[in-house]
């Protein structure tokens, strides 16, 4: 799988807010989107989602091209094929889990959902292909827990719930935007390990979006840094952090720094 | 010398619905027995995680609830939850800022109504408007910023203008509940520069509530790490960033994504 996006450009009432954005996440690339609130990532990752909010038009062109070489233009795709691509070849994974999931459901049954629509499950099958899921996620207690409703769950149960509905159709293309924000330091690290093992069992890429460097440095190993919808620089996350070349990166670091603590910074 | 607060003791259930009719009700400890001490001129951390305790903590500490068991005093004096007037005295020693700033500020009022609030409140002589004024350009805003509305202000100003609702009245102990958590790591940087400038130019005490070490580490001397309603562990910063000693503290360190994750970033 890859996914070139060339010159995105995406406009709301008249305002550009992603401006000819042009990046490509290889196969199996663990690819990071950052940038603070207004930089566009958010609205980059919903246009390769086809989730672009009404009032949005978009331009330009988002390439995903699918083991066997077959390409397509994601950038107006009808809702119909989009819909059928978000469940099976991208997944996805947002910030509150609470949102994400529909509170009146089971947690098992929704797991199971995009197993029925897409892959054509039965009942039985899918539930107990959601079971298998949910030991993948590392859910304690599946065959109890997924007859569960979502308020019933901790936030970090609950995530992990919606990376198990995420990755249930084996999609080549994960897409996670700021999916640990909402929640306590150890559940995040716990969930930025998932995402760490998940990527490596089943060869997946990853675009992971956030304004935070350090979760960024933890997950991701190529970046593009967006500020005001632009990409003002790219490249390998270490390389980045080590020689920031444009002063929106410098910023960002320098402020990290200045915020954060990590072991050894006092000696 | 005296202690700006102590507190000793401090026990909180909470009493949960019984889960039957001839069930006893079930008491669920937020807090148990949990010892405080703020000397004066010193910032004190209390971190931990969704459900430590922390929040029940500081609304204990404020006199905003009361305590199953123990006492709270500000310099020797009863803290003791009560009417308005009976703690007037508390309210004026003490200023508080909150997480949210979008959520803490009333959207049809002005900013300087906003600020002005507590001055009315606790009946402090003086020219308001003018003190107002003062605040205001203290923490870095404009004079005309007394006659605009929050949303007129992006979140880092939003959250100075909360500063200058705390500190109006001329508290001499500052509380914040994750007083950066909702904001961009520049702004992030900018505040918590902003707090320690305050700190410093007004002789403030401090008690931050926080599950984010970085903060903690840069501006407060002091720590109590707190997990399931009990302190499990406190000393000087350094101290316990540096050499935890209970387990819990090592798991929460562990946890914290450092800026050098990146694999070839230099530390």
């Amino acid at each position: 799988m890859t996914l070139t996006v060339t010159d995105l450009t995406i406009d709301i009432d008249g305002r550009t807010v992603v401006d000819r954005l042009s990046f490509t996440v290889a196969d199996g690339a663990r690819f990071g989107i950052i940038g603070e609130s207004g930089s566009g990532k958010s609205l980059t990752a919903l246009a390769v989602l086809g989730l672009l909010p009404d009032a949005a038009t978009a331009s330009g062109s988002i390439r995903l091209t699918v083991d066997g070489g077959v390409e397509i233009e994601l950038l107006g795709l009808p809702d119909r094929e989009l819909a059928h691509i978000r469940g099976s070849a991208i997944g996805m994974v947002f910030q509150e889990p609470r949102t994400a999931l529909n509170p009146l459901r089971r947690v098992g049954r929704q797991i199971g959902e995009p197993l029925r629509i897409h892959d054509g499950l039965s009942k039985h099958e899918a539930n107990a292909r959601a079971i298998e899921l949910a030991h993948e996620v590392l859910l304690p207690d599946p065959e109890r827990l997924l007859r569960r409703y979502p308020h019933e769950l901790s936030g970090g149960q609950r995530q992990r719930v919606a990376i198990a509905m995420a990755i249930a159709c084996s999609p080549s293309l994960l897409i996670a935007d700021e999916p640990t924000t909402a929640l306590d330091v150890t559940i995040q690290a716990e969930i930025l390990e998932l995402f760490d093992e998940l990527v490596d069992t089943t060869g997946a890429s990853l675009i992971f979006v956030t304004h935070d460097l350090a979760v960024l440095a933890e997950v991701a190993t190529d970046v593009v840094v967006l500020s005001h919808g632009r990409a003002v620089e790219s490249g390998p996350v270490a390389e980045v952090m080590r020689a920031p070349q444009h002063p929106v990166t410098r910023s960002l670091i320098a402020a990290a720094r200045a915020t954060s603590w990590s072991p050894g910074a006092s000696r | 010398m005296i202690a700006m607060m102590t507190a000793r003791g401090l026990s909180r259930d909470y009493h949960q619905p019984r889960e039957g009719l001839f069930a006893r009700p079930l008491v669920r400890p937020a807090l148990r027995d949990v010892d405080v001490t703020v000397e004066h001129g010193e910032a004190l951390a209390i971190i931990g995680e969704s459900g430590s305790g922390k929040s029940t903590l500081v609304r204990l500490l404020l006199a905003l609830d009361r305590p199953t068991a123990g006492t709270v005093e500000f310099e020797g004096r009863p803290v003791l939850p009560g009417s308005a007037r009976s703690l007037r005295w508390l309210r004026r020693e003490t200023g508080i800022v909150l997480q949210d700033p979008y959520a803490s500020l009333d959207p049809r009022m002005t900013v300087g109504a906003i600020v002005a609030e507590p001055l009315e409140a606790l009946g402090i002589p003086g020219n308001h408007r003018a003190m107002v004024t003062a605040m205001l350009l203290r923490v870095g805003l404009d004079a005309d910023s007394v006659d605009r509305y929050p949303h007129e202000f992006s979140g880092g100003q939003r959250q100075r203008i909360a500063l200058s609702r705390a500190l109006v009245h001329g508290p001499r102990l500052l509380v914040g509940d994750e007083p950066l958590s909702a904001l961009d790591v520049t702004v992030r940087a900018q505040i918590l520069e902003l707090l320690r400038d305050l700190r410093r130019d007004l002789g403030l005490s401090m008690i931050l509530v926080s599950h984010d070490i970085g903060l903690v580490y840069h501006l407060c001397e002091r720590v109590m790490v707190m997990k399931d309603g009990v302190v499990v562990e406190s000393g000087p910063t350094l101290e316990v960033l540096e050499n935890p000693q209970h387990p819990y503290t090592r798991q929460l360190i562990a946890a914290v994504p450092t800026l050098d994750a990146a694999p070839g970033a230099t530390p």
